[in-house]
C-alpha cells in the first residue's frame, strides 16, 4: 500500500455521483446510481474491494486493522486556499479498530500459505435465505457473480463446550433429543400460533397489545420453559441483549419485531433445495458481496480507480457547497453528489460553521443512541468444533458462559469447502456487543477458552495469556461441579488453535457531516439493516430516483471488458 | 404432490386436452386392432409404449405387452440376450409412464411382473425408488413396490427399519413410512429376529419414538395412526384365549323341559329350560378364532359321544372363524345327575385369525341335573304372554343372595397364565396413560382424548380380569360423552364406545349387575323364561357388548334404547324373551344376529324406525342378504306354497323364516301395516301371539 504507482489522470473530471470506498454499501449505492443511469466514480485508497466489509489474506488482514486503528499523520499540506475559486477541506481517518492482538501458534504454516485465506473483516456475517440481501442480489441479477454454500446448523453452546441443536423446524423439533415431550409441544404450537397469525388467520391472531409487547413478555405469557424461550430469542431471532434484564437491555424486542425475525428465520429454511440450514455463505469470504456490486456499477458505467486515496474536499468558497474531491494524485474532480466511506472525517476550518442543508436532510443518520463497541474474533482450527458438520452457526445467549455476560456471541465455523482457508482446516468468527474493549474480550476469550485449545507457547503478548488463563479459570470454576459428570468434556479433544486476531470495532462515530456517509458493519448476523440504511441513503441523494428498477434483470449484460480493474 | 389448489383449465390447456384426446384415440383404434388380432411386431409393441406414454392407465396396453413379452420369449430362436433386451424395454415403457403418472396402478404392477420374471437386477429398483421417494415421500405406490423389492433382494427387515426411520425424520407426516414400519416389526416379531423377540422391549422404543411425533404435532394424524397399532400389539395378547364360556366352570345346571322346577338347591341363574331336547355349550374366545372341532375341543360325559358334537361358529358373515362357538347336547332322557367336562386346546388346531395357535390349554366342568317334564307342555302356553313392563319386574330379592354369589363367581374362566405374562403390557399402558394425560394438560386434543378412553378402558380391562371393577370407567364415560359435544361428525362412534364402557361397567362386578337383575312377575309363573330378566333398558345404548359376561342371560330387556345394531347378540344362545321395543334398529337386516338364537320365542320389537328410511344405510355394516348362504338355504318352492310375495318381502322371508317364535311385538314400525303382519303370520306359523292378539 506503501507504494503508490504514479497516478493516470481520470477522464472525465466531471460525474454525477463520487463514491469513496468500497464497503458493501458503497457499492451497492455506486450500483444503484449507475443502474439510473448516473456517471459514477468509485474510488477506494486500498488495492482490494471492500473495505471494511473485505476479506483478506491472513498476512493482510493485521496490517488493515492496525491503518484503521490510529488517527493517521496530520494532513500533509496544511488547509489552505487555492487560488481558485474552491476551499480545501483536508480529509482525515477516524480509527476504527482498537485492541488488537494477533496470536500465531504455526508461524510457518500460515505465512507459507497466507493467499489460501479469505478472512472477513466483518465477521461474523451470514445471509439468511430469505433476507433483503438475498432479495437484492437476485433482484439486480448480482447472484451471477457469486456461488454461495449453506450454513448447515445451528447450535446453543453452553459453558461446558456443549453445542445443543436448535430446533428451527418441525422436523427438528421432531428429532431433536434435547427437549422433553411437554417442551416440543409448546415449542411446534408457539411455531404454529406465530405460522397461523402471519397466515393472517382470524382465529389465531395475536393481539395489537401483544404485538407492542416485549417479544420476551409474550413468551411468557405462552408459557414457553426457559430453555425454548432463549431458542427462540438468540438463536431464532438473533436478539443481541439479555431480553430478561431491562437494566442491561439497550434493545428490548418487540413481538411485532420477534415475529418478523421467527418469519424471515422460517422462510429462509427450505427455501432453496439445496441449502439445508436457514443461512448462505458466500464461496471466497463476504468480501465477495462487494466485490459483486462493484461488477454490477461497472457493467452499468460506473468508473473504478482503487489505490486511489482522496486528500480533500473542494467547497465552494461563498456558500460552502461540496464541489469535487482531490484525488492523492494531485488531480480535481468534481461531482453533484459523494457518498463517503464512515471513517472518513472532514476537518472543518476553525471558526466556520458547516453548511447545513445536509445535515438535516438526514435525521436518520444521527445514530439513535450510542451502541457502544463490537468485540470480534477470528480464529483458525485444523478441527471442527464438532464432527460431521463444517459450516454452521454458534449462538451463546446472554449468561451462558458467566454471570456478567449481558449479550448474545456469536460464533460460525466455515471450513475450507467455502475456500476460505487451507484444505482441512475451519475459520471462526466469533462476535459480541460490548461497552468497551475490555468487556469485549473477555467475552471472545470466554467462548474460546469453552471451545478451543489454546497453545501456551505462543508469539502473542504476555497480557493476553493471563488475560486468557483468568477467565478460563472463572469458567473452570462454575463448571467443575457439573463438569464431571458432563458428557462432552474429557472425552472428545478439543480443536487447537493454530492463529487468532482479536479486536474490537467501533459502532458509532460522532457522525453528522454535511457530507453523506455510509454505515459502518454493524453488529448483526446479516446485513437487512445496513441494506435498509443504504436504501436511505440512495433515496436521500436521488429521491427521484427508484433503487434498482425491476426491469433492470431482464437483460443481463456479460461482463467482459467491464470487469472492475485491480 | 399434496395440498396442491385445483385450478380451471386455461383455453389453451383445453385446447391441447382437445388434441391429446383425439391422438390418444387414434393410438387406441390401432393398438386395439393389433391387440386383438395377436400381432406383436415391433412397430405395434412400440404403439403401445406410445399409448402407455400418454395415458399410462389403460390396462389392457399393459396385458397386451404382457402377451408380447411371453410372445418374444417362447419364440425357439430365444437367447439370454434377447430376454434381457426384451424385459429391459419394458422396464423403459414402465419407467416413462410412471414418469407421466407415477401414481399408476398399471405401470407398477407391469414393473412388478417383469421384475418377477427373474432376469433383471433388482439393485436398479431400489435407485429407482429413491428418485421416486424423493420426489413424493409419501407415494404409497412406491412404498408398496419397496416392500417387493426389499423382499425379492432379500434385503433385511432391520435395514428397510432404518429406511423408515430416515424417512420420518425427513418429515414424520407420512402414514407410509409409519405402516410400513408396522409391517416390518410385525415380520420381525414373526420371525423372532435378533432384537425384536419380546415385544416388550422393542414397543417402548417404538413408544418413545411416536411420542416425538404425537407431542411435536398433535394435529397431524398419521402418528395416531401408528400409536393405535402399538397399542394393539401392546394389548392384543397373541395367542388367542378362552374368555368364557357358558356353562361355566363348576355350574350346576338344572334342565328343566317345563316351567316347574325345584329351584331350592339351584341358583335362578343356571336353570335351563329347554324345548328343543338339547342345550347349548358356548365358547366365547378373546379373538376370532377357527378349528374349533371334536379334535380340538373334547367335552366328556355321559349321555353324548364326543364325536357327535358339531361346533359351529357364530359369526354374522359365514366365515369359519368367529369369537364365538357353539355345541349343542342332547339332554339326557332320565333323571340323572351328570359331570360334563370339557377340555379346550388340548390338541393343536385352534388358530386365530391372525394366525396364532390356542396354546394355553384349559379345561372347565360343570354337572348337570334333568328336571322331567310334569305337565302336558302345550296346556300352559298357550294362554301366557310374556309383557316386560316396568310393573311385570319386581327387584330381586336377596332371599337367596347366597345361591347368586356363588354362581355369578364362575361366570368367567380363569386365565391365571396371561396374569403374570401381562404385567410389562400393563406397564406400558400405565406410562401412555401418564403421557397422555399429561398431553391433555397442555392442550385441548379429541384425538388425545380418545386415545386417553381407549388406553383407560385397556389397563382397566388387562389390570383387573378377577378384581371385577373398572377403576377408570367414570373418567372413559366423560371422556366419551366430551368427545360427542367436541367432535359431532363422529357422534355415533363415540356413543357406541360409551354404550360399550357402559356396558363394560356394569357387567363388571356383581353389585352392579344385579342391580339390572329383576324377578319376572311371579317367577313360578313362567313356563318360557328363567325367571331372571337382565334389564338393560333406559341406558341410551347404541351398541350392545359384553357378551362374554352375559351368556347366561334368558331374558333380556334392552328398551328404550338407541341401538341401531344388536351385533354380537348372537353370543347370547340362552335368549328365550328379548325386548328390543322402542330402539332406533332400521331395518329387517338388523335383526340378523337374532337368527343364530335357536330359543328365541318371545321378540319384541316394536316402537323402532323399520321402513322408515327407503334405503337402508345400515345394511352395509350388516352381512348382506345377497351374500353368503342365503341362497342355498332359500327354498324357492316352499315360498311359493306359503303364498308369500318372494321379491316384496325378501328380507323379511329371510328374517323370519328360522325364527321359532311364540310371540312378537312389531307394532309402532313403518313397515308393520296389516298386509305385512299377514306375510309374517305366514312365515311363521307357529307364531300364537302378534302385537297382543292371540293368533287362531
Amino acid at each position: 500500500m506503501d507504494d503508490i504507482p504514479p497516478y493516470p489522470p481520470i477522464d472525465p473530471t466531471t460525474f454525477d455521483l463520487i463514491v469513496i470506498g468500497t464497503g458493501l454499501p458503497e457499492s451497492i449505492i455506486a450500483a444503484a446510481a449507475s443502474t439510473a443511469s448516473k456517471s459514477v466514480l468509485h474510488l477506494d485508497p486500498n488495492p482490494f474491494y471492500g473495505s471494511h466489509f473485505s476479506s483478506l489474506p491472513l498476512a493482510d488482514l493485521p496490517s488493515f486493522l492496525s491503518s484503521h486503528s490510529t488517527s493517521p499523520s496530520p494532513p500533509h499540506s496544511p488547509s489552505s486556499d487555492d487560488p481558485n475559486e474552491f476551499s480545501l477541506l483536508e480529509f482525515a481517518t477516524r480509527p476504527l479498530y482498537s485492541s488488537i492482538d494477533i496470536s500465531t501458534f504455526s508461524p510457518n504454516l500460515l505465512d507459507q500459505h497466507s493467499r489460501k485465506f479469505n478472512l472477513d473483516v466483518a465477521g461474523p456475517r451470514v445471509l439468511f435465505c430469505a433476507d433483503k440481501s438475498i432479495e437484492l442480489l437476485l433482484r439486480t441479477g448480482t447472484n451471477q457473480y457469486m456461488e454461495f454454500k449453506s450454513v448447515d446448523a445451528t447450535f446453543v453452546g453452553d459453558n461446558k463446550g456443549n453445542l445443543w441443536s436448535v430446533p428451527d423446524s418441525r422436523a427438528a423439533i421432531f428429532k431433536d433429543k434435547s427437549l422433553g415431550l411437554v417442551e416440543k409441544n409448546k415449542l411446534m404450537r408457539f411455531f404454529k400460533l406465530v405460522q397461523g397469525h402471519l397466515a393472517g388467520e382470524q382465529d389465531v391472531k395475536i393481539s395489537e397489545e401483544d404485538l407492542q409487547s416485549p417479544f420476551v413478555d409474550f413468551l411468557n405469557k405462552m408459557g414457553l420453559p426457559p430453555k425454548i424461550k432463549s431458542f427462540i430469542l438468540y438463536a431464532i431471532a438473533m436478539a443481541d441483549y439479555d431480553q430478561e434484564d431491562t437494566g442491561v437491555c439497550r434493545d428490548l424486542l418487540k413481538t411485532k419485531d420477534g415475529i418478523d425475525q421467527l418469519a424471515l428465520y422460517n422462510a429462509s429454511i427450505g427455501r432453496f433445495q439445496n441449502a439445508s440450514g436457514a443461512f448462505l455463505y458466500p464461496i471466497y469470504g463476504q468480501g465477495e458481496l462487494s466485490q459483486a456490486f462493484c461488477r454490477r456499477a461497472a457493467v452499468k458505467g460506473c468508473l473504478y480507480v482503487l489505490r486511489m486515496p482522496v486528500t480533500a474536499l473542494l467547497v465552494d468558497k461563498d456558500t460552502g457547497c461540496y464541489k469535487g474531491v482531490r484525488l492523492a494524485s494531485g488531480q480535481d474532480i468534481f461531482s453533484q453528489k459523494l457518498i463517503l466511506d464512515p471513517t472518513f472525517k472532514v476537518t472543518l476550518p476553525l471558526g466556520s460553521s458547516p453548511p447545513l442543508p445536509l445535515k438535516e436532510k438526514l435525521p436518520f443518520f444521527s445514530l439513535k443512541d450510542d451502541k457502544g463497541k463490537i468485540a470480534r474474533g477470528i480464529c483458525i482450527t485444523k478441527t471442527s468444533l464438532k464432527p460431521d458438520i463444517s459450516n454452521f452457526l454458534v449462538v451463546y445467549p446472554p449468561r451462558s458462559l458467566f454471570p456478567e455476560q449481558v449479550t448474545s456471541i456469536r460464533l460460525l465455523q466455515i471450513a475450507s469447502n467455502l475456500a476460505v482457508c487451507l484444505p482441512g482446516m475451519f475459520v471462526l468468527y466469533i462476535s459480541a456487543l460490548c461497552n468497551d474493549d475490555d468487556q469485549g474480550k473477555k467475552l471472545i476469550h470466554a467462548v474460546m477458552n469453552t471451545l478451543l485449545t489454546v497453545p501456551l507457547d505462543s508469539e502473542s503478548n504476555a497480557a493476553v495469556q493471563s488475560e486468557t488463563a483468568e477467565i478460563g479459570s472463572a469458567v473452570q470454576d462454575e463448571t467443575s461441579e457439573s463438569s464431571s459428570g458432563g458428557p462432552s468434556d474429557s472425552g472428545e479433544e478439543k480443536p487447537t488453535l493454530l492463529w487468532s486476531a482479536l479486536y474490537s470495532q467501533e459502532l458509532t462515530l460522532g457522525q453528522v457531516d454535511f457530507i453523506c456517509s455510509t454505515p459502518m458493519p454493524d453488529g448483526k448476523l446479516n446485513y437487512n439493516d445496513l441494506i435498509d440504511t443504504t436504501f436511505k441513503i440512495f433515496q436521500e441523494i436521488y429521491p427521484e430516483e427508484e433503487f434498482f428498477p425491476e426491469t433492470s434483470l431482464e437483460n443481463p449484460e456479460v461482463d467482459g471488458d467491464a470487469s472492475p480493474e485491480t | 404432490m399434496h395440498g396442491r389448489p385445483r385450478k380451471a383449465p386455461k383455453p389453451e390447456e383445453e385446447a391441447a386436452s382437445v388434441a391429446k384426446a383425439q391422438k390418444l384415440r387414434a393410438l387406441q383404434t390401432q393398438f386395439f386392432s393389433f391387440h386383438h388380432n395377436k400381432i406383436y411386431t415391433k412397430e405395434a409393441v412400440e404403439l403401445s409404449a406410445k399409448l402407455l406414454e400418454i395415458n399410462p392407465e389403460s390396462y389392457t396396453a399393459w396385458n397386451y405387452r404382457k402377451l408380447a413379452v411371453e410372445h418374444y420369449l417362447s419364440q425357439p430362436d430365444c437367447n439370454p440376450d434377447l430376454i434381457k433386451s426384451v424385459l429391459d424395454d419394458e422396464l423403459r415403457v414402465v419407467e416413462n409412464a410412471l414418469r407421466q403418472n407415477f401414481k399408476s396402478y398399471g405401470a407398477w404392477h407391469h414393473r412388478k411382473w417383469v421384475i418377477s420374471k427373474g432376469h433383471s437386477s433388482v439393485n436398479n429398483e431400489l435407485r429407482l425408488l429413491d428418485k421416486f421417494q424423493k420426489a413424493d415421500s409419501r407415494n404409497f405406490h412406491a412404498w408398496n413396490y419397496r416392500r417387493f423389492v426389499a423382499e425379492s433382494m432379500k434385503r433385511s427387515e432391520q435395514d428397510e427399519l432404518k429406511y423408515t426411520e430416515d424417512m420420518i425424520y425427513k418429515n414424520f407426516s407420512n402414514y407410509s413410512a409409519w405402516h410400513n414400519r408396522s409391517v416390518l416389526l410385525s415380520a420381525l416379531f414373526e420371525k423372532k429376529a435378533e432384537g425384536f423377540l419380546s415385544k416388550e422391549k422393542v414397543l417402548p422404543e417404538e413408544y418413545e419414538f411416536i411420542h416425538q411425533a404425537i407431542f411435536t404435532d398433535p394435529d397431524d394424524q398419521s402418528g395416531w395412526f401408528y400409536h393405535l397399532w402399538l397399542l394393539d400389539q401392546t394389548v392384543t395378547t397373541d395367542s388367542p384365549l378362552l374368555a368364557s364360556s357358558w356353562p361355566g366352570h363348576g355350574y350346576d345346571v338344572l334342565l328343566v323341559e317345563d316351567r316347574c322346577y325345584n329351584g331350592s338347591a339351584f341358583s335362578p341363574f343356571t336353570a335351563l329350560h329347554s324345548d328343543s331336547g338339547s342345550f347349548p355349550i358356548v365358547l366365547y374366545f378373546n379373538q376370532p378364532v377357527g378349528g374349533v372341532s371334536s379334535s380340538t375341543v373334547t367335552v366328556e360325559c355321559g349321555f353324548n359321544k364326543n364325536e357327535d358334537l358339531l361346533w359351529k361358529p357364530l359369526s354374522a358373515s359365514n366365515s369359519q372363524t368367529a369369537r364365538v362357538w357353539v355345541a349343542h347336547l342332547k339332554i339326557p332322557s332320565s333323571d340323572l345327575h351328570s359331570t360334563v367336562e370339557v377340555s379346550v386346546g388340548h390338541s393343536k388346531g385352534i388358530i386365530s385369525t391372525r394366525g396364532f395357535e390356542y396354546s394355553h390349554p384349559s379345561m372347565f366342568s360343570f354337572k348337570v341335573r334333568v328336571q322331567p317334564m310334569e305337565r302336558d307342555f302345550s296346556q300352559v302356553s298357550v294362554a301366557e304372554s310374556i309383557s316386560l313392563r316396568e310393573e311385570n319386574f319386581k327387584i330381586y330379592g336377596t332371599q337367596s343372595e347366597e345361591s347368586i354369589i356363588n354362581s355369578f363367581n364362575q361366570l368367567s374362566i380363569k386365565n391365571g397364565h396371561e396374569s403374570t405374562a401381562s404385567n410389562w403390557r400393563s406397564e406400558a399402558l400405565a406410562k401412555e396413560i401418564e403421557c397422555f394425560r399429561e398431553l391433555l394438560s397442555l392442550m385441548d386434543c379429541k384425538i388425545g382424548k380418545l386415545t386417553l378412553a381407549r388406553l383407560l378402558m385397556a389397563y382397566d380391562v388387562m389390570s383387573y380380569p378377577f378384581a371385577n371393577k373398572l377403576v377408570h370407567s367414570e373418567e372413559v364415560l366423560e371422556l366419551y360423552s366430551d368427545l360427542m359435544k367436541l367432535d359431532p361428525t363422529h357422534y355415533q362412534y363415540y356413543k357406541d364406545e360409551h354404550s360399550m364402557v357402559l356396558l363394560q361397567k356394569v357387567t363388571s362386578s356383581k353389585e352392579s349387575l344385579l342391580q339390572h337383575c329383576f324377578q319376572y312377575k311371579d317367577s313360578v309363573s313362567s313356563a318360557i323364561c328363567g325367571p331372571i330378566c337382565l334389564r338393560l333398558n333406559n341406558l341410551s345404548l347404541s351398541r350392545m357388548g359384553a357378551f362374554e359376561k352375559l351368556l347366561w342371560v334368558q331374558m333380556l330387556d334392552l328398551s328404550d334404547n338407541e341401538l341401531q345394531s344388536i351385533e354380537g347378540l348372537e353370543a347370547m344362545q340362552l335368549l328365550s324373551c328379548l325386548s328390543l321395543r322402542n330402539n332406533k334398529l332400521r331395518s329387517l337386516t338388523a335383526l340378523e344376529p337374532l337368527r343364530k338364537l335357536k330359543l328365541l320365542r318371545v321378540l319384541d320389537i316394536s316402537y323402532n324406525q323399520i321402513g322408515d328410511h327407503s334405503i337402508d344405510t345400515t345394511r352395509y355394516l350388516c352381512s348382506s342378504p345377497l351374500s353368503h348362504s342365503v341362497g342355498s338355504e332359500s327354498n324357492k318352492d316352499e315360498t311359493v306354497t306359503s303364498g308369500v310375495a318372494l321379491i316384496d318381502n325378501w328380507e323379511a322371508f329371510y328374517i323370519f323364516k328360522d325364527f321359532n317364535l311364540n310371540q312378537l311385538d312389531i307394532v309402532g314400525n313403518t313397515i308393520a301395516d296389516e298386509k305385512f303382519k299377514s306375510i309374517l303370520v305366514k312365515i311363521m306359523p307357529k307364531l300364537k301371539q302378534l302385537d297382543g292378539k292371540l293368533l287362531g
